[in-house]
C-alpha cells in the first residue's frame, strides 16, 4: 500500500530524514516511536505533502502511484489521512462548511452524488458518537477556541467522515488525559477494516496499549535504527531511548 | 516645470469652471444651498486640490483624477432610460424603499419608494431645501469647507442628492435602498450632496449601492451630512460596485447625541480609485459608534479608508473594524484617528485593520493615529498585514480541498468577519454570496444590470 524507499528530506538545507525505508500493508498498524526531534513528524508531513519540505532523494509509492507527484488535496481523495500533532484554528472558516466540503471533495472524487446539507448533518452525526464529540462544537470555526483533546477527537472525527485507506497518526496522544486517550483509540480501532492501514507516531508507549501495533520501529537521527514487533515498544518503555542511543554511538 | 505649470493649470481650470457657472449654480437653488458657495469655493482655492503633501491624503494623490476633460453635471437631466426598468433588485427577500439617484441627482420618477412612515420624508434635496429649508438649518454644519477641499468644491458645487427625515420615535421596519447611478454621454463629473436626519428615538437603515452604467470616466464626489438624535439608531451599508475608470470620492459626516447608535460598513467590491472619508461626532453620553470596511481590489485599483471619531463627551464607545484583499497591483490605505477631547472620560475607543496581501506587488498603508486628552479611557489599535495562512491552507488541502477552493474558503472567512456585522438579513446573505462571488474572480453585481460594462 505505501511503500518508502531510501528518503531523504530536509528543511531550509538541514537534513531531517536521512534514508528511510518503510513497506505497510492493507491491515497493517505500524508504530512510529523514537526520541524528540528524531524526525517522526516530518515523514508524517511529507507522506501528507506538507510544501516546506524538501525531498532531495528517494522515492514514496502509495498504491502503485507516485505519492511524491501528488499535491495533499489528492492525496487525501486517494485515502490518505494525517492526523495532525498540531490541528490548526481557522477562524472564520464554519466547521460544518469545512467538513462537508472536504467530504463532498472525496465523494466527488469517488463519483459519487454529493451530500445535501441534510444528508450531510445525518452522516455527521452517526459519525460525532464514536469520538463523543460535542454536537456543539460543530457550530463553531475550525478548530477555534477547542480543547487540546477536542482538538484530537477532531481530528479522529474527520478521519470517520474521510474514510480514509491510510491513516497516520502524528502524536495523536499528546496532551491527551487517559479517558480521551481510550477514546481516541476507541475510535480508531472502530474504522479499522481488513483493507485499510494506520501509522501511529508517538513518543510514548502508552497510546499502543490500546491501538496494538503489529510492527514497531524507532526512528532515531533520520534514520529506522529498529524494526521489530509490539515487543519492542514495551522494551522502550522499560530502557528508554537512552538504550537506543547508546546501540547508535551516542 | 512642465508638471508645476500643469498644477497650476488645473486649479486654474476649476477656478475657470466656477466662475463661468456660479451664477447659474445659484438660479434655482435654494438659499439654504447658495449661502455657503462663494466661500467655499474660496476653501477650495485656499487647499488645493488633494496631493500627498496634503496630510490627509498622504497615501492617495488626487491631482491625476481631477485631470481629465469632464463634463460638469449642474442641471437635471433626465435620465435616458427608466431606470425601474433598469433595476431589477436581486434579493427576493429585500423588502425595502427603493428610490434612485442619477449622477448625483435624485430621480424625478422614483417609483418604488413605497409607502413611508407617517412622517418620514425622503425626497429630493434642492426640493426639500425650497420647501422646508427649517429642515436643512444645519446644512454644511458639520461638513467644514475649511478641513477638506473635496468638501469645499463639493458645496460650492452641490445642487442635489437625497435628503431624508425620520421623525421622533418612528421606527422604520424596512431599510431604505438607495442606487447611485452614473452614466453620462461623455466623462463626466458628479456632485452630490445628501442630508439625513434621524431625530430623536427613531431608528433607520440605509442600504446605498453605488453603480455605473457605461464605460465613460467618472469622478463622484459626494458628501452626507446626518443627524442622529438621542437614543436613535441608525445604519449605514454601502456597496461601491464601479467600474475601473471611477474615482468615487464620498465624505460623510455624523454626528450622534446621547444614547444613540450609528454603524457604517463600506463594502468596496470594484473602483478605480475610493476614498472614503467618514467622520464621527461622538457628541452626547453612551453613545455608540461602529464603522466597519471590507474592501477587495486587484488589478491597478485604488482604495483609501479615513476615518476620524471625536469622542466629545464622556462613557462613548467607538469600534473600528477595516480589512482589505488586495490583489494584483492594487494599493489601498487605512489611516484611523480616534480623538478623546478632554473630560471624555470613560471613553473606549477600539480600531483594528487586517490585511491580507495576495501578490508581491500589492501595498497597502496603514496609520493609526491616537490622540488622547482625557486619562481616564480604554483604547487599542492594530494593524496586521500578511499573507494567507499557509498552516491552515495546508490543514484545508490535507483534507481533500482543492488549494484554489481552500483559498477561497480563508479569503471568505476573513472577509465574513465584517460581513456578519450586517443587521439587515438578507442583505447579509446577499453580501456573503457576493463576496463569495467577487473572490472567485466573477464580476460581482448586487443587481442585475441590463448593461453589460465590462468592469
Amino acid at each position: 500500500m505505501l511503500s518508502i524507499k531510501d528518503l531523504y528530506v530536509s528543511v531550509e538545507e538541514t537534513e531531517i530524514l536521512k534514508g528511510i525505508n518503510l513497506e505497510v500493508k492493507p491491515g497493517e498498524i505500524h508504530a512510529i516511536m523514537g526520541p524528540n526531534g528524531s524526525g517522526k513528524s516530518t515523514l508524517a508531513n511529507v507522506i501528507a505533502g506538507k510544501e516546506e519540505f524538501e525531498v532531495i532523494h528517494g522515492e514514496i509509492t502509495y498504491m502503485g502511484e507516485d505519492l511524491l507527484e501528488m499535491a495533499p488535496e489528492d492525496r487525501a481523495k486517494a485515502g490518505l489521512f494525517l492526523s495532525f500533532q498540531y490541528p490548526v484554528e481557522i477562524p472564520g472558516v464554519p466547521m460544518v462548511n469545512f467538513l462537508k466540503t472536504a467530504v463532498n471533495e472525496h465523494r466527488k472524487h469517488r463519483e459519487e452524488k454529493e451530500l445535501t446539507a441534510g444528508e450531510f448533518l445525518k452522516f455527521m452525526r452517526e459519525k460525532m458518537e464514536l469520538v463523543d464529540l460535542h454536537a456543539q462544537l460543530t457550530n463553531r470555526s475550525v478548530n477555534e477556541g477547542f480543547s487540546g483533546g477536542e482538538k484530537k477527537k477532531n481530528e479522529i472525527f474527520q478521519m470517520a467522515l474521510l474514510e480514509p485507506k491510510l491513516a497516520i497518526l502524528d502524536e495523536t496522544d499528546s496532551g491527551l488525559d487517559i479517558d480521551a486517550l481510550k477514546t481516541v483509540a476507541h475510535g480508531v480501532n472502530a474504522l479499522r477494516r481488513p483493507d485499510n492501514a494506520t501509522i501511529v507516531v508517538t513518543h510514548y508507549q502508552r497510546l499502543l496499549e490500546y491501538i496494538v501495533p503489529d510492527y514497531v520501529h524507532v526512528l532515531y537521527q533520520g534514520k529506522i535504527v529498529k524494526s521489530a514487533g509490539k515487543e519492542l515498544a514495551l522494551q522502550l518503555e522499560e530502557k528508554g531511548y537512552d538504550w537506543i542511543k547508546q546501540e547508535n554511538g551516542n | 516645470m512642465s508638471v508645476l505649470v500643469e498644477k497650476a493649470d488645473l486649479s486654474l481650470k476649476y477656478t475657470a469652471h466656477y466662475n463661468e457657472v456660479k451664477e447659474s449654480l445659484r438660479e434655482d437653488s435654494s438659499d439654504v444651498l447658495n449661502a455657503p458657495r462663494n466661500k467655499a469655493f474660496q476653501d477650495f482655492v485656499m487647499q488645493g486640490i488633494p496631493t500627498r503633501k496634503n496630510e490627509n491624503y498622504k497615501y492617495t494623490n488626487l491631482q491625476p483624477q481631477f485631470f481629465p476633460e469632464y463634463r460638469f453635471i449642474h442641471r437635471r437631466e433626465p435620465a435616458k432610460v427608466d431606470l425601474n426598468a433598469v433595476f431589477r433588485c436581486d434579493v427576493p427577500q429585500l423588502d425595502t424603499h427603493l428610490a434612485f439617484i442619477f449622477n448625483g441627482w435624485y430621480y424625478e420618477n422614483n417609483q418604488q419608494v413605497g409607502q413611508l412612515p407617517k412622517g418620514v420624508i425622503l425626497e429630493s434635496l434642492e426640493k426639500m431645501a425650497h420647501e422646508k429649508p427649517e429642515l436643512l438649518a444645519k446644512y454644511a454644519s458639520l461638513a467644514h469647507t475649511g478641513d477638506d477641499p473635496l468638501v469645499a468644491l463639493n458645496t460650492a458645487f452641490a445642487k442635489d442628492g437625497y435628503f431624508l427625515y425620520v421623525p421622533k420615535n418612528t421606527v422604520m421596519e424596512k431599510p431604505i435602498q438607495l442606487i447611485n447611478f452614473l452614466q453620462a454621454n461623455q466623462d463626466a463629473f458628479v456632485t452630490q450632496r445628501n442630508f439625513i436626519y434621524v431625530e430623536e428615538g427613531a431608528d433607520v437603515k440605509i442600504i446605498s449601492c453605488d453603480h455605473t452604467l457605461n464605460l465613460n470616466k467618472y469622478l463622484n464626489n459626494s458628501v452626507t451630512e446626518v443627524f442622529v438624535g438621542a437614543n436613535a439608531n441608525f445604519e449605514y451599508y454601502t456597496l461601491q460596485n464601479q467600474h475601473n475608470s471611477t474615482t468615487s470620492l464620498n465624505s460623510v459626516f455624523i454626528h450622534q447625541e446621547r444614547d444613540s447608535k450609528a454603524t457604517t460598513l463600506y463594502l468596496s467590491l470594484h473602483g478605480g480609485l475610493i476614498r472614503n472619508n467618514l467622520k464621527f461626532i461622538l457628541d452626547g453620553e453612551n453613545a455608540e459608534a461602529n464603522l466597519f470596511g471590507m474592501a477587495f481590489i486587484d488589478r491597478k485599483q485604488h482604495v483609501d479608508n479615513f476615518t476620524q471619531v471625536i469622542h466629545a463627551k464622556p462613557h462613548c464607545l467607538s469600534n473600528q473594524v477595516y480589512k482589505n484583499v488586495l490583489d494584483d497591483d492594487s494599493t489601498g490605505a487605512f489611516s484611523g484617528r480616534i480623538h478623546v477631547v478632554r473630560d471624555a472620560q470613560k471613553t473606549n475607543a477600539f480600531q483594528r485593520n487586517n490585511n491580507l496581501l495576495l501578490t508581491d506587488k500589492a501595498t497597502i498603508q496603514t496609520k493609526p493615529q491616537l490622540i488622547i486628552d482625557a486619562d481616564d479611557v480604554k483604547c487599542s489599535h492594530g494593524a496586521t498585514v500578511g499573507q494567507i495562512d499557509e498552516e491552515a491552507l495546508f490543514y484545508l488541502r490535507a483534507r481533500g480541498i482543492e488549494e484554489s477552493k481552500a483559498r477561497l474558503m480563508m479569503m471568505n472567512a476573513f472577509a465574513h468577519e465584517v460581513v456578519q456585522r450586517i443587521s439587515v438579513e438578507p442583505l447579509r446573505d446577499r453580501i456573503d454570496e457576493l463576496v463569495d462571488k467577487r473572490l472567485k474572480g466573477e464580476v460581482a453585481r448586487c443587481h442585475e444590470c441590463a448593461y453589460n460594462c465590462e468592469c
